[in-house]
């Protein structure tokens, strides 16, 4: 009170007697929500120093840390591209091999869903030399019961024939080879002619008259008749039809990826099959019954695989 | 600052005196004033008007003249009776009335003459209104009690404390000393 003039001692006091008084009855003041009066009033003197310093402290630290404390940020960041490189090829190795078990998997329930049908699985290995032949080479040989003449599928369809068996190793005859073929069947109509290569990506249905009702869209199977498939395997899809001056000129998608293949199953026998299916095709009308009978009634058919 | 102490002020060309009491005449008539606030409404309710502690703050803060003395009087009295008057009243209710009332009745009463019934009448019932004013300020502002600001019964309560103070402030001139 020494630096106050004495005219205005008594003011100061009565401020201070009142302040005193008032914090006295913030002390015992209790709001229902927020307690005594006091901390609220604390509370509420505090914080905005506290949240200003809180900025200004976060602040400093933000720009130390940004601009001006980056002796370890170049090796820090070789360090990262090193991991992020090493993460990369791990993702990559990771989404081969869940490609990988995804196919396995497929592979397994086609298996599990011919138990009954002797087959052995391959990987495949190679392919052919040369442009002018369309042959895989697969891991698996004599040692594993493949013979020639074996057939070879995947769970999407037919894929060709054993043209040769070695100890461990066999070469395949893509159906895609424009020596190969296979007794098929329109699935819809039954009509039963033997589907070949063309040394290209696309197959072509045979001796199918110009009168027959034949269509886009339909699909191929095999037909049993050439005694190394089963009957109703996949085979394509027509995707293309010309009238010649016989014969339609109609060409097949292949069913299985035969530009992508990695496993495959070979199947261990050469007696005719009857393999089964997840989706239940309807019987083709006028499909004739599977047996070496029937295989004789169709010659297109015993002539090539 | 002794509460006892005796000076005059100047106040432009008036001459004020500044009363002197007996040893102990306002600390007794104070604690006196307390106790009977807190007793006669028990056994007499309608007493219960008089705000006798009030009375005593501006007739010393009236006749001591000095803001200082006048203002702790008042806080002195204040919290005393905040002290008996139940777990309803927050210490320091009264006592902010009573502390601002202390000092602006020593302020006025260094500038005016306070010593004739009716100017004592009507500083009484201004700071009668004064006192409430804060009190309901206070209640309204820290205890979030809505408390009205005037009613009749306040008006009466002034008026009826005022015609007291005249005639207390006449018998508490009997305890000052013989200038």
């Amino acid at each position: 009170m020494a630096g106050i003039p004495s005219r205005h001692r008594s003011l100061f006091l009565l401020g201070g007697v009142v302040l005193l008084q008032v914090l006295l009855l913030a002390v015992q003041i209790k709001r229902d929500s927020q307690g005594r009066l006091i901390r609220v009033w604390t509370v509420g003197a505090v914080s905005p120093f506290e949240r200003a310093g809180a900025h200004g402290i976060g602040g400093i630290r933000n720009a130390w840390n940004h601009y001006f404390a980056l002796q370890n940020t170049s090796r820090d960041n070789e360090q990262l591209k090193r991991e992020n490189d090493t993460l990369k090829l791990q993702i990559t190795q990771l989404q081969a091999k869940a490609a990988e078990a995804d196919r396995l998997a497929v592979l397994l329930k086609f298996h599990q869903t011919n138990v009954d049908v002797p087959m052995v699985g391959a990987r495949v290995i190679g392919g052919s030399a040369d442009s002018a032949s369309q042959t895989i080479y697969l891991d698996r040989g004599e040692r594993d019961g493949i013979k020639r003449n074996m057939g070879v599928i995947t769970p999407d369809g037919v894929v060709g024939k054993v043209i040769e068996s070695y100890k461990d190793t066999s070469q395949v005859l893509l159906l895609t080879d424009k020596d190969s073929g296979v007794g098929a069947m329109l699935a819809d109509s039954g009509i039963q002619k033997p589907v070949g290569g063309t040394g290209e990506s696309m197959l072509v249905m045979k001796y199918v008259p110009n009168e027959d009702d034949v269509a886009a869209g339909q699909r191929v199977v095999t037909s049993g008749m050439d005694r190394i498939f089963p009957r109703d395997l996949p085979v394509g899809t027509i995707v293309d039809i010309k009238a010649g001056s016989t014969f339609k000129q109609i060409r097949v998608r292949p069913a299985a990826n035969l530009e992508q293949l990695q496993e495959v199953f070979v199947l261990l026998t050469l007696k005719p099959l009857d393999m089964k299916h997840d989706s239940a095709d309807p019987a083709p009308r006028g499909a004739p019954p599977n047996g070496p009978s029937a295989s004789a009634t169709n010659p297109a058919a015993s002539e090539k695989p | 600052v002794n509460i006892n102490d005796t000076f005059d002020m100047r106040a432009g060309e008036m001459h004020i005196e500044v009363h002197k009491f007996r040893a102990g005449a306002i600390f007794i008539a104070a604690a006196l004033a307390v106790v009977l606030q807190a007793f006669l409404p028990v056994y007499f309710p309608k007493l219960g008007i008089l705000d006798l502690p009030l009375l005593i703050t501006i007739y010393f803060g009236l006749s001591r003249r000095n803001p200082s003395t006048g203002l702790l009087l008042g806080c002195l009295i204040g919290v005393a009776q905040d002290a008996l008057s139940g777990p309803t009243v927050p210490v320091g209710l009264f006592g902010i009335a009573k502390t601002i009332v202390g000092y602006f009745a020593s302020s006025i009463g260094a500038r005016l003459d306070t010593e004739h019934p009716a100017a004592r009448f009507a500083l009484t019932v201004v700071f009668f209104g004064v006192h409430q004013g804060i009190v309901v300020l206070t209640q309204r502002l820290l205890l979030s009690q809505p408390e009205r600001w005037f009613t009749v019964h306040l008006g009466i309560a002034a008026l009826i404390n005022a015609v007291v103070a005249v005639f207390l402030f006449v018998l508490l001139d009997r305890l000052r000393k013989p200038s």
